[in-house]
């Protein structure tokens, strides 16, 4: 007999983020009032961040199939096939609506929550990279926001034992609200050593492993799916308390049972906790689950059924063991001093059972909690887009020097070093290239294969054009994995966005997803692992529409991987691609003319990928010297890097007639690389490029002590580095 | 060589220091438990690695050191024995008392991962014979912790002994409070205990062992052990 203390009340579902409809829903499907524990369920399995109700008819655009493919998204992470038997497993998930409200603890359980991800599917996580985007900063909480994600997502790495090696730092207004805290895990397993969630065999006893279970995050997954207002602060309960030491033995604890061939099958406790992972393991297992909480390890006494059932405490997974080695999976838990209790088992029922002090707190039907869920076609309105401007009509700088030392120390453009100097990048002895290049190289084992990782997304030009926009993320990460010699084989994409139930915001949505799809398809680049944070704004104000895309790419030999740094001096500079001096969204537009118009650089998905492949192959060939790719601030900005990261200079010719210098220098045309090689070589590479129909120019030669281009003001590189420098620490020092 | 590294809970760096171990001297060593009570028999260097023993939830290293293996360990350093200690391994010596002095938060109070330059003011140690007096290695740093302090009469002994071993300096071998990333006293990032046999030490030069990935430089630390002990052996 069900135990019903509650009557449930229209304000009840309310409070549960639940919609009359969706209650409705639940009504038709269970032919009875819920209890407030089913109630409970329904909330955490059925909000936009489980359910994935207005994003699912979208998603499903996107192409997931490749043949280095081995398990797209779905999964806890998705898998890719990167040779030698070895197996790439990464995915990237939002922290955006906690990090707001306890950025220590918000940002640090959202690298747990993906490490969890990946070493859940048997995987050893080898790097994490992050992609942040914080308010203006001038904002007043924006300092204390950015100081607090750092140290957390340092603080959980750190003592973990994962290299950080790479990431993305940007600030805007629109952000102020609504902060976005991507993180994004990469983890190495063997190929046929996979594990998943699907529970099989009836009778099978499950299995809780990790930490107690305690009240924190109790609908933490709820409120990721609602906006936040004013009094978004009184949420601080909803956000979970990290704790990577356990997470650490966890790790440890279950990579030495699973190579001890114990496990069926496994599912982290993340979003919607112990709800979430039962639930997946009998659905996808086509079982029934039966739960005893009375055996469920809790932090606190009293604990109701509800709270257990809705708790988000962290470092906690479930199994289902071989039974004949319950035992030396036992011992090896009690060995890593974490908790081991039998707390249910798998039943031919189809049902979904929750009993606590002998009484039926919950009986629902398991597949139906997932596939049942609401799904919607919600109605988008794409926004006019805005005209292409005409370099000519956007205002030309003092100097080109001038803009650029102002450039190089912009919030955007300047050197990250503040933040990734509080990550260990280099622990595990295999980062080849480590955070400030186009991508981190970090080797595969003892090599000489290694792995390339980038994030990238640009939301102005996002939002000026979705669908351009979405293509652009795609096409800026594939171009970065390129620029370091690498092959790109997939990405997994974290889509930020605000108030889907907003038309205008569902047509960002949907543009970006289609423009995604569109340069995947284009690049052989698919999607295998993903995830979705809507309701991204507060009191009606929405953030910038962000969709990271975190991409992977292989190296066959790390020790030809390409860095942005000029080598020597006397060196040929090249430019891969067409210049046109495209001004529109560009950072010049908004850093030095203080406008935010235009329409952002379309992108040429085929040029993207004859410059790209031709670029990869000068790499490889040992051809090139060094390669950058060209995006934020351009052609100079690029050179002003490659400079920075040496000290070496260059000189550089004059802008050619047909293009204003500032659009030249500053313009964001996409599909462009430099790349430097021996004087010598020129003639050589030229040929080849013709034969490729790939557009490449010699600008300049590298060499002295400045970048300087003809007729202007040289510039200093020792200067430009102290410029770049300085801006990050400055700021966080809180001085002017 | 038959080298021993410990495993605490919580410690992160020990495979990193396993593989430097038998890149450099062809013997992998044995990981030992730290519920452990002896080292493996024949073990004639102990290696406590980097990470965050128990979280670093009480004072970095004060739980670690209290552990059963530690026992074994302050025995075998009481007999002459070689223990090595590195960033946590380095605070947990500190801890068992087989080194003087604590480490405290960085100056600047934020965890700080970069090369730094290590000027070698000895090579007549067990653990720098494959460097020269006054040569300048650079090795990366990772820790939130590494600002050495000891009261006046300690720092004057160390110095006065010559125990200072590593100090943190420019890339030209200056020691100038601009390369002291941590705030140490006197720059220190490694000292040794009074008879030369225990080495604790801030920087990890097991990340720095192959030129592709950072540099050369903390090879020969390793090198010099792996030199005297396969000799022995």
């Amino acid at each position: 007999m069900l135990a019903n203390n509650v009557k449930i009340t229209p304000e009840l579902v309310a409070e549960h983020g639940l919609k009359p409809d969706e209650y409705q829903r639940i009504l038709d499907l269970i032919g009875r009032e819920p209890t407030l524990t089913e109630l409970g369920i329904f909330s955490a399995m059925w909000n936009e961040h489980c359910s994935y109700k207005s994003s699912k008819v979208h998603l499903r655009g996107l192409p997931t199939k490749a043949p280095w493919v081995i398990q797209g998204p779905g999964e806890n992470a998705g898998v890719i096939d990167i040779g030698d038997g070895l197996a790439c497993v990464f995915k990237m998930e939002s922290h955006n609506h906690p990090s707001y409200i306890e950025p220590y603890q918000g940002a640090a359980t959202g690298v747990g929550g993906i490490l969890r991800d990946v070493f859940t599917m048997g995987a050893r996580p080898i790097a994490c990279l992050n992609a942040l985007s914080f308010g203006a900063p001038e904002h007043p909480k924006t300092r204390h926001l950015v100081s607090g994600v750092v140290a957390g997502i340092g603080g959980y790495g750190n003592s973990f034992g994962v290299p950080t090696v790479a990431g993305s730092v940007r600030f805007h207004r629109r952000y102020d609200g609504n902060i976005l805290v991507n993180a994004m895990a990469v983890g190495l397993a063997e190929k046929d050593k996979i594990f998943y969630a699907a529970a099989s065999g009836v009778g099978m006893p499950i299995v809780y492993l990790g930490s107690k279970t305690g009240r924190d995050g109790i609908h933490g997954a709820s409120m990721a799916s609602a906006e936040f207002d004013d009094k978004s602060d009184e949420k601080r309960p909803t956000v979970q308390v990290g704790d990577p030491f356990s997470e650490k033995l966890l790790l440890e604890a279950c990579l030495e049972i699973m190579a001890k061939d114990c496990v069926i099958a496994i599912q982290d406790m993340g979003a919607a906790g112990l709800t979430s992972s039962a639930t997946e393991m009998g659905a996808k297992g086509n079982l029934g689950v039966t739960l005893d909480l009375d055996k469920v390890p809790c932090r606190e006494e009293g604990m109701t059924a509800y709270e257990m059932m809705l708790s988000e405490s962290q470092e906690r997974m479930l199994m289902v063991l071989k039974p004949e080695k319950e035992k030396e999976a036992e011992a090896i838990f009690r060995k890593w001093g974490l908790d081991f209790a039998v707390v249910g088992e798998t039943t031919p029922s189809m049902r979904f059972i929750v009993k606590h002090h002998g009484e039926v707190m919950a009986d629902l039907p398991i597949k139906e909690l997932g596939d049942s869920a609401p799904e919607y076609k919600r109605p988008f309105v794409s926004l006019e887009k805005p005209a292409a401007i005409d370099a000519g009509a956007i205002e030309p700088p003092g100097t080109i020097a001038d803009a650029l030392e102002r450039l190089v120390a912009t919030p955007d453009l300047c050197s990250k070093r503040w933040v990734w100097e509080q990550y260990d990048h280099i622990i595990g002895g295999n980062t080849v290239q480590r955070p400030g290049g186009d991508a981190a190289v970090v080797r595969v084992l003892d090599g000489p294969k290694a792995l390339a990782l980038t994030t990238d997304v640009t939301p102005r030009y996002c939002e000026a054009n979705p669908f351009e926009g979405g293509k652009q993320a795609v096409a800026e990460c594939w171009r970065n994995l390129t620029a370091v010699g690498a092959t790109p084989l997939a990405i997994t994409d974290n889509l930020n966005f605000g108030n889907p139930e907003r038309p205008e915001i569902m047509g960002q949505f949907v543009g970006c997803v289609r423009g995604i799809a569109e340069a995947c398809k284009a690049l052989d680049f698919p999607v295998v692992s993903g995830n979705v944070s809507l309701y991204n704004e507060t009191n009606g104000k929405a953030i910038l529409p962000t969709p990271s895309i975190g991409g992977v790419g292989v190296i066959a030999d790390f020790k030809k991987s390409a860095t942005l740094a000029f080598k020597k001096e006397g060196e040929a500079i090249l430019v891969i691609g067409e210049t046109t001096g495209w001004l529109g969204q560009s950072i010049y537009l908004r850093e030095i003319c203080a406008r935010e118009e235009g329409a952002p650089p379309p992108v040429d998905l085929i040029e993207e990928r004859e410059n790209g492949e031709f670029v990869r192959s000068l790499i490889v060939d040992g051809a090139a010297t060094a390669a950058h790719d060209l995006s934020d601030g351009g052609l100079l900005v690029a050179l002003a890097e490659m400079a920075m990261a040496s000290g070496i200079g260059a000189s550089l010719d004059a802008a050619p007639d047909d293009v204003p210098a500032h659009a030249y220098w500053f313009g964001e045309d996409q599909a462009r690389y430099i790349v430097t090689v021996p004087v010598q070589a020129v003639d050589l590479v030229m040929a080849r490029a013709r034969k490729a129909s790939v557009l490449v120019s010699r600008i300049g030669t590298t060499g002295g002590d400045k970048l300087a281009i003809k007729d202007q003001r040289a510039l200093a590189v020792s200067d430009l580095n102290e410029r770049s420098e300085r801006w990050l620490p400055t700021y966080m020092a809180g001085r002017d | 060589m038959k080298a021993a590294v410990l495993v605490f809970p919580g410690i992160n760096r020990e495979r990193d220091m396993a593989r430097t171990l038998r890149l450099v001297s062809g013997q992998a060593p044995s990981m030992v438990w730290h519920a452990e009570r002896k080292l493996p028999a024949g073990t004639d260097l102990v290696v406590v690695p980097g990470g965050f023993s128990y979280g670093d939830y009480l004072r970095c290293g004060a739980i670690a050191a209290r552990s059963p293996i530690m026992d074994a360990v302050r025995a075998f350093a009481a007999k002459g024995g070689l223990v090595l200690g590195v960033c946590n391994g380095f605070q947990i010596l500190c801890e068992s008392g087989l080194l003087p002095g604590v480490l405290m938060r960085n100056e600047n109070l934020r965890f700080i991962c970069r090369d730094v330059f290590l000027k070698v003011e000895r090579s007549d140690t067990p653990f720098t014979r494959g460097y020269n007096a006054g040569q300048v290695i650079r090795v990366p740093v990772a820790h939130g912790e590494g600002n050495y302090i000891a009261d006046g009469e300690t720092i004057a002994r160390l110095e006065g002994e010559g125990r200072v071993i590593f100090r943190y300096s420019s890339p030209d071998g200056m020691i100038d409070p601009d390369w002291n990333h941590n705030g140490a006293i006197n720059a220190i990032a490694g000292i040794a205990n009074d008879r030369g046999n225990v080495l604790g030490m801030m920087p990890h030069p097991e990340n720095h062992v192959e030129a592709d990935i950072g540099s050369t430089d903390g090879r020969g630390l390793f090198a010099g052990l792996a030199k005297q002990l396969g000799a022995a052996a």
